[in-house]
C-alpha cells in the first residue's frame, strides 16, 4: 500500500510537500504528479494523520467509483460540522452535561475513525476521558485540539486529493 | 460471483438448500446507521462483497422497511448508538418480529456493551471502524440461522437431512471474524453433533416447526448445566456435554443459551424498550388453543425478553403443533393467550399504532409461530387484554413509545402498581408487560420456587418484593391463560388458567407486591434457579394449574405457560413440562415458576394459610420434576 516514492519531491523540482502545490501542479507531468500524490499520502500516514482505515477506503475505490475516498471525506467534513456545533452548544449550556458531551464525542469519534482520521480520533478519546472525570477545563482544551486536528487534516487531505486527481 | 445473478443467488440460497453457486452474493443486507459517513462506507463495502445493500439512517425507518418487506432481507447490520432508537431495542424488535440475524456495530468495544449485544441476541458484534474482512463473512450468520432452523425441523422429523447440509457448511471457508462472537460459533458450524440428528427429543416432537423443542425437562437440564458451569462460563459445548441429551446439538444449545441470557438479562429489569411492541410481532392467527396460551406467554416472554422470540415461536409452534398434532386437545383458549399477548402487544400495538400490525400483529406475538388465533380470538384476547389492560393500562400507553410492550407497560405505571394489580388480579395481562419484568425476575424466583419451593421461598422472602412478584406472575400467568384451555385433563390446570384470568382480576392485587419483583428475583433467584428453573416450567404448567385450582386463583399468565406445557403434555400430566418443547418452555419454566411458584410462593410467602410452597411442590412434583405428581 505504501508506495513510497522517496524522491517524489525531487521530481520535476517539486520539493515541497505542502504549500503552493497547486501552482506547480500544472507544470508537472503526470508521473510527477503521481509521485507527488504518493509522497503526500505516505507522509500523512507516516506523520500519524491517517491510519489503516483510510487504506480500507482506498481499497473500496475503483474504476466505477474513482472519487470514492474523496467523496467520503467530503461527506465526513460536511457532517462533522454539526458535531462541532452540537458540542459547542453543549459546552456552553449550564449545567454541564458531561454525559451528553461524551455521547456527542463518541459519535464524532466513530465518524472520524471511519475515515481513518487518527489524530482526530485520539483527541476525541482524550476528550471522553475528561468527560468521564468531569474535567471541564480538560474538555475545553481538548476540544480545541479536536477542532484543530480536524481542520488541519481537512486541508492536508484536500491538497492531497487535488494532486491525486491530477495524477490519475 | 456474478453480479448479475445476485437476485437469483439470493433466492436460491434462501430456499434453504443452503448453498448456491452465487452465494453469498446477493445476500440482502439492511444496514442501519445514523452516521452518514459510516453508512456510506458500509454500503460500499457491502456492495463490494456483492451483497444487495439497502441503507437506512433511522431505526424506525428500518423497522418499517423490514415490516413491509417481510422476506426482503437476509441480515441486518445496525449501529448501537442511534438517536431515534437504541440499537438494542431495534435488535429485539427484529428478533421478535422477523427473526433475522442482526449484527451490531459500535465504536464502543467495552465488554459490557458487547455483552449486551450478545445477550440481546445479536449474531455478531463489530467494532468500528468496520473493516471489509468483517463484512465479508456476515453471510455465515444467515446460513447458521437457517441451518439451525432446518436442523430443528429435522429433529422433529427425525430426518438426517441436515447431515448432508451440514457437511456443506463446514466445508465452506468460514472465517469467523466477528469480534464479539462466542467462540462456539465456529464449532457449531462443524456440526459436531451429528448424532443429534437422531432427535431423541421428547415424544412430543411432533412439531414441524424448525425449532428445537425445549421441553421443561430439557430446559431444566439446560439450566442445571448452566448453573453448574456458572452463567459466565457456560458455553454451549460444555452445557451440551453436561446435559448429555442425545439428539441435541451444540447449535441448539447455543441458541437456547443466547435466549436464556437474554431472558436473564431482562430479569434484571431492563425492560424499557420496545420489546413489547415488536414482540407482539407476527403471530399467525392460527394459533391453536394451546398456542394461544403459549403464544401469548411466549410472546410476552419474548417481548420482555425473557423468551427469545425464537423460543416463543418454538413454544407456540409446539403448542400449535401439539394442538394440531396431538390429540391432546389443548384447547387453550386463544382468547386468553391473546390476552397475554394481546395484552401487551395489542396494547402496544394499538397504542403505537402498529403500522402494519393489526390483528395479525397481535397474534403475531408469537413470533414465527402460527397462532391459530383468528381474529375473533384476537379480539377476544384483545378484550381480555383490555381488561388486563386496566392494570396494564399505564403501561400500555407507555409502550407505545418503547417497543417494549412489556417493559413499557410496566414502566410507566410503576412496577409496583402493576405488580400489585397483577398480583391481585390476574396479572396475566401484564405478564407481557408487567409480568415481564417481573417474570424475569420472578422467574428465577419462580423457578426456584418450583424446583425448590423452599428455595424460592427463601429467596423471595429475602427480597420481599420479589417473591410477590413471582407469585404474582404465576398468578398472572395463570390468569393469562384463558381458563378455557381445554388442555387435556392432564394439564387440567392450564385451562383453568385462562379462566383464572378473570379470577385473577379478583385476586388481590396487593398480594403480589411485585414491585420489586424484578430485581429481587434476579439476584436471589438466579442462584437458586439451578435446576429449579427447569423444574419450574414444568411445574408451572402443572402445578400452576393445580395450584390455581387449589387456590382458586386464576392465573392467566401462568396459565399460558402452563397451557403450553399442558398442551404438550395433554397426553400426560407428567409430561406437561416435557411437552413444552419449545425453548420458551424452558424460559417459561423459569418465568412461570412464578405461576406455580406463585401459588406456592404466594401461599407460602403471603399466605401462610395457603398451602405452603412445599406442599405445592410435592404436588407438582418439583422434586422430581415430574409432572406426574401434578394433581390433574
Amino acid at each position: 500500500m505504501y508506495a513510497h516514492a522517496k524522491d517524489g519531491g525531487g521530481v520535476g523540482g517539486m520539493r515541497k510537500k505542502e504549500g503552493p502545490v497547486n501552482l506547480k501542479i500544472y507544470t508537472m507531468t503526470r508521473n510527477q504528479l503521481q509521485c507527488q500524490a504518493a509522497y503526500m499520502r505516505n507522509s500523512l500516514f507516516d506523520q500519524g494523520y491517517l491510519d489503516e482505515q483510510f487504506v480500507q477506503l482506498e481499497e473500496l475505490q475503483d474504476e466505477a467509483n474513482p472519487d470514492f475516498v474523496e467523496d467520503v471525506v467530503k461527506l465526513f467534513y460536511t457532517d462533522s460540522a454539526r458535531f462541532i456545533r452540537n458540542m459547542e452548544l453543549t459546552l456552553d449550556s449550564r449545567p454541564l452535561d458531561f454525559e451528553k458531551l461524551d455521547d456527542i464525542m463518541h459519535q464524532f469519534k466513530g465518524s472520524s475513525s471511519s475515515i481513518g482520521a487518527k489524530k482526530v480520533k485520539r483527541e476525541c478519546t482524550q476528550f471522553q476521558e475528561y468527560c468521564k472525570v468531569g474535567n471541564f477545563d480538560g474538555c475545553m482544551r481538548t476540544f480545541q485540539e479536536v477542532k484543530q486536528e480536524h481542520a488541519g487534516l481537512k486541508k492536508k487531505l484536500e491538497s492531497y486529493f487535488e494532486v491525486a486527481r491530477q495524477a490519475r | 460471483m456474478d453480479p448479475m445473478s445476485i437476485s437469483t443467488s439470493s433466492a436460491s440460497w434462501k430456499s434453504g438448500d443452503g448453498v448456491s453457486d452465487q452465494f453469498p452474493a446477493g445476500l440482502r443486507v439492511l444496514v442501519v446507521d445514523d452516521d452518514p459517513t459510516c453508512l456510506r462506507i458500509l454500503e460500499k463495502m457491502l456492495r463490494n462483497c456483492l451483497y444487495e445493500v439497502t441503507k437506512c439512517s433511522r431505526a424506525e425507518v428500518a423497522l418499517k422497511l423490514l415490516r413491509d418487506n417481510k422476506d426482503g432481507f437476509d441480515v441486518v447490520i445496525s449501529d448501537v448508538h442511534m438517536p431515534d432508537m437504541d440499537g438494542f431495542k431495534l435488535l429485539e424488535h427484529i428478533g421478535l418480529e422477523m427473526d433475522l440475524p442482526v449484527i451490531m456495530m459500535s465504536a464502543d468495544d467495552s465488554k459490557n456493551v458487547v455483552m449486551k449485544g450478545v445477550t440481546h441476541g445479536a449474531c455478531d458484534y463489530l467494532i468500528k471502524p468496520v473493516r471489509m474482512e468483517a463484512l465479508k463473512n456476515i453471510w455465515q450468520h444467515v446460513v447458521r440461522k437457517k441451518k439451525h432452523e432446518w436442523k430443528d425441523k429435522d429433529y422433529e422429523q427425525s430426518g438426517s437431512v441436515e447431515d448432508g447440509e451440514r457437511q456443506q457448511k463446514p466445508s465452506e471457508d468460514v472465517d469467523y471474524s466477528s469480534s464479539a462472537n462466542e467462540g462456539n460459533w465456529k464449532s457449531s458450524k462443524k456440526r459436531k453433533d451429528e448424532e443429534d440428528e437422531g432427535d431423541e427429543r421428547d415424544d412430543t416432537s411432533t412439531l414441524k416447526k424448525p425449532r428445537v423443542v425445549w421441553s421443561v425437562e430439557l430446559h431444566q437440564q439446560f439450566v442445571t448445566a448452566v448453573n453448574q458451569l456458572g452463567i459466565d462460563k457456560a458455553v454451549p459445548k460444555k452445557i451440551l456435554e453436561l446435559m448429555n441429551v442425545p439428539g441435541l446439538t451444540r447449535e441448539n444449545v447455543a441458541s437456547h443459551l443466547q435466549k436464556y441470557r437474554l431472558y436473564l438479562k431482562r430479569l434484571s429489569g431492563q425492560h424499557h424498550n420496545g420489546l413489547g411492541n415488536s414482540f407482539m410481532g407476527p403471530t399467525d392467527p392460527t394459533f391453536g388453543p394451546m398456542s394461544s396460551l403459549n403464544g401469548l406467554e411466549l410472546q410476552a416472554l419474548t417481548s420482555t425478553g425473557q423468551l427469545p422470540p425464537q423460543s416463543l415461536a418454538t413454544i407456540q409452534a409446539a403448542a400449535l403443533g401439539r394442538v394440531a398434532n396431538n390429540k391432546s386437545a389443548v384447547s387453550v383458549p386463544l382468547v386468553d393467550q391473546r390476552n397475554i399477548f394481546s395484552f401487551e402487544s395489542p396494547k402496544i400495538r394499538f397504542v403505537e399504532g402498529q403500522q402494519q400490525h393489526n390483528n395479525n400483529k397481535q397474534v403475531n406475538l408469537l413470533h414465527g409461530i402460527p397462532t391459530n388465533m383468528d381474529s375473533k380470538q384476537l379480539a377476544a384476547l384483545h378484550q381480555s387484554a383490555q381488561s388486563f389492560g386496566n392494570i396494564n393500562m399505564p403501561i400500555h400507553s407507555q409502550s407505545t413509545q418503547s417497543n417494549s410492550v412489556m417493559g413499557q407497560m410496566v414502566q410507566p405505571q410503576s412496577r409496583a402498581q402493576i405488580l400489585n394489580e397483577i398480583n391481585g388480579s390476574h396479572a396475566l395481562n401484564i405478564p407481557s408487560s408487567v409480568g415481564q419484568p417481573v417474570f424475569s425476575q420472578a422467574i428465577p424466583s419462580a423457578v426456584l420456587g418450583r424446583n425448590g419451593i423452599d428455595n424460592v421461598r427463601v429467596q423471595t422472602h429475602a427480597s420481599v418484593s420479589q417473591p410477590s412478584a413471582l407469585v404474582d406472575f404465576s398468578r398472572s400467568q395463570r390468569a393469562e391463560f384463558p381458563g378455557n384451555n381445554t388442555f387435556s385433563k392432564g394439564s387440567g390446570g392450564f385451562i383453568p388458567n385462562y379462566d383464572v384470568f378473570s379470577d385473577l382480576n379478583q385476586n388481590r392485587t396487593d398480594d403480589w407486591g411485585l414491585q420489586s419483583v424484578g430485581s429481587a428475583f434476579d439476584a436471589p433467584q438466579h442462584s437458586n434457579l439451578q435446576g429449579r428453573l427447569d423444574v419450574a416450567p414444568s411445574v408451572l404448567v402443572q402445578p400452576g394449574f393445580s395450584s390455581d385450582q387449589r387456590r382458586g386463583h386464576v392465573r392467566t399468565p401462568s396459565g399460558n405457560k402452563v397451557a403450553f406445557s399442558a398442551a404438550d403434555g395433554l397426553g400426560n400430566n407428567t409430561n406437561l413440562g416435557q411437552q413444552i418443547k419449545a425453548e420458551d418452555m424452558g424460559f417459561q419454566n423459569g418465568l412461570f415458576p412464578d405461576q406455580f411458584g406463585q401459588d406456592d410462593l404466594m401461599s407460602a410467602l403471603l399466605k401462610p394459610q395457603q398451602e405452603g410452597l412445599v406442599p405445592v411442590e410435592s404436588d407438582f412434583g418439583f422434586d422430581g420434576y415430574h409432572l406426574d405428581n401434578l394433581p390433574v
